[in-house]
């Protein structure tokens, strides 16, 4: 039996967060779909409103402050990632951006990602698909198929109902499938490690 | 040890007044300072090289020869003389004129230089940094090395039969250190040649500055320069010191929250804790110095930053006299107890001179071209 962490990342601003509230249903259907193949898994909660200050130092001054390294270090040393963002003006929320924004060009290559979103009408559910989508694109994440998109209506009954359910089912089992299918994350990658030497260097030059 | 500063150069807006110096008065605010730098005691003064506003030293060896001439012992230095975007045949030139003029009281440091639009402007890419700054100082290397040299590579025309004039002073060429924030391939350059590493430690946190130096120390060791703790290197700071620590906050706080490179970012409080700056009394600048060997070890350099953000000449000439005056004398005392006996201390031009057996004359006389003949030549 293999332990897999799972990195959720949420970006609601109130509290209580109905972004935060999808985001623990998809990490508790993830963990169970995982347990089915075998896995444990540690669940590690990032609430990017506790880090918004931080993230805000980190664009200006270009290096994160202690607690946000250890975010980011579980952010790009998780073996998958659920990202979840209230839908803000037809997009990700510029704190959802900002955080991801601090997330090296390759840092997120090849990982399993669930993208999910909250908004205020139904009519927003494409900007998964117009946004967010691309973003974990553009960093070589592999996607899973389905996103999950939770309306007001969404919540009628106090908890996910029908509809809702069968989604994050769905996008849960394709993300425990693509981390099952890969081996165990050795961790984020260390930015001053050497990867030349210095005849590597100077033998790059054309003659 | 060597103590002393270097200076950005930044033509800034002094937030307490609004007013910004003009071009004129930062240039000779820059020479008061390096002048001041001798007065109190200090040993080194390094320039940085801009080529936008609203930097002014775009012309380094201009300012450090006009220095050198005013000056005894002061060492004039870079930080950083841009190994990208210059062309390595004008650094062998230009510093070698300096070395000659100031009498050996020159060395250097190469950086890459971080602003992308500069790099077009000289004919560069600034995603070709890191090959840049590998090819051009190589190419630097031997122009000071060999008297003629005949090159070929990827950044600039080739050159055949080229001798780099004038030779360096004693036949020894100026010292050379590298500087990098996060490049692993430029500590490994440094180790590579057996030159000094430096590291900026002022904008980032102390584990950045941990990390390089020993990867360096490592490096230097594994291309047989000497052991690991023999590596030569170089750290930044940044200090604003009043007597009393209270005062010394209550005054930078305008320029630190304006400051152009992390102003309105960061608590002065925050930055404090997370990177080296320290602002308080020369008792704290002192015990906070002093933490900085214990993460990179013995090392051969410290450099302050102390004419940014707008400060004006007034207060940055009060700080240097608090710095030569109460700081560095104890600073020197305590790091140089502290230092075993096998790690050198930062190499000079008299301390090269020697360990090249003693100095030489290293003239080139050609044959004159119209002519065809060679001058009598007294050797």
């Amino acid at each position: 039996m293999t332990t897999r962490t799972l990195a959720i990342v949420s970006a609601g601003l109130s509290q209580p967060s109905a972004t935060r509230l999808l985001a623990d249903q998809l990490a508790a259907a993830t963990r169970d779909e995982l347990a089915g193949r075998g896995e444990t898994v540690d669940l590690r909660h990032v609430v990017l409103r506790e880090h918004a200050h931080e993230v805000t130092n980190n664009l200006i001054t270009g290096f994160p402050a202690e607690s946000l390294r250890a975010v980011l270090d579980t952010v790009t040393g998780a073996d998958g990632l659920i990202a979840v963002t209230p839908i803000f003006n037809a997009s990700y929320n510029g704190l959802f951006k900002s955080f991801f924004d601090l997330i090296e060009a390759d840092a997120l290559t090849d990982r399993p990602v669930l993208i999910a979103a909250t908004g205020g009408t139904a009519r927003h559910s494409l900007a998964l698909e117009h946004a967010v989508r691309p973003l974990f694109a553009y960093l070589h994440a592999v996607v899973v198929p389905t996103s999950v998109f939770a309306a007001p209506e969404d919540w009628a009954s106090g908890e996910a109902d029908a509809g809702l359910r069968s989604r994050i089912d769905r996008a849960a089992a394709e993300l425990a499938e693509q981390v099952h299918r890969r081996p165990v994350s050795t961790g984020p990658a260390d930015p001053f490690a050497l990867t030349t030497n210095f005849e590597e260097l100077l033998g790059r030059r054309e003659p | 040890m060597q103590f002393g500063i270097f200076s950005v150069g930044d033509v800034t807006v002094d937030p307490t007044n609004g007013r910004a110096p003009t071009e004129r008065e930062r240039i000779k605010a820059m020479v008061a300072i390096a002048l001041k730098a001798e007065e109190v005691g200090l040993d080194v003064f390094a320039t940085g090289e801009h080529h936008n506003p609203p930097f002014v030293p775009s012309s380094p060896t201009t300012m450090l020869g006009y220095i050198a001439a005013r000056t005894e012992r002061l060492l004039l230095s870079t930080a950083t003389t841009l190994i990208t975007t210059n062309d390595p045949v004008k650094i062998a030139e230009d510093y070698a004129m300096l070395q000659h003029l100031a009498d050996g009281r020159v060395d250097l440091m190469m950086g890459r230089g971080n602003t992308g639009p500069v790099y077009p402007w000289f004919g560069k890419d600034i995603r070709a940094g890191i090959p840049l700054a590998v090819e051009n100082y190589d190419l630097l290397h031997r122009l000071w090395r060999e008297d003629v040299v005949d090159w070929k590579g990827r950044f600039r025309t080739p050159l055949q039969s080229f001798t780099s004039t004038p030779r360096p002073l004693d036949g020894v060429p100026p010292f050379v250190w590298h500087g990098s924030i996060r490049s692993p391939e430029i500590a490994e350059q440094a180790a590579y040649y057996g030159d000094g590493f430096f590291h900026n430690h002022i904008f980032w946190p102390k584990e950045h500055t941990q990390r390089m130096v020993n990867l360096y120390r490592q490096r230097f060791e594994h291309y047989g320069h000497g052991s690991a703790d023999q590596a030569i290197v170089g750290l930044g700071g940044q200090v604003f010191m009043r007597k009393n620590s209270q005062d010394a906050v209550r005054e930078f706080r305008p320029y630190f929250d304006n400051a152009p490179v992390y102003g309105h970012g960061p608590s002065l409080e925050e930055f404090t804790t997370e990177t080296p700056l320290t602002v308080g009394s020369p008792q704290q600048v002192i015990d906070r110095t002093l933490t900085f060997r214990d993460y990179v070890g013995d090392y051969q350099r410290q450099l302050f930053l102390m004419d940014h953000a707008g400060l004006p000449l007034k207060t940055v000439l009060e700080q240097l006299d608090l710095l030569g005056e109460e700081v560095v004398p104890v600073l020197r005392k305590e790091f140089d107890s502290m230092r075993p006996a096998h790690v050198p201390a930062a190499p000079t031009h008299a301390s090269l001179v020697a360990a090249a057996g003693g100095a030489k004359d290293s003239t080139v006389h050609a044959v004159d071209d119209v002519t065809g003949k060679a001058p009598e030549v007294n050797r």
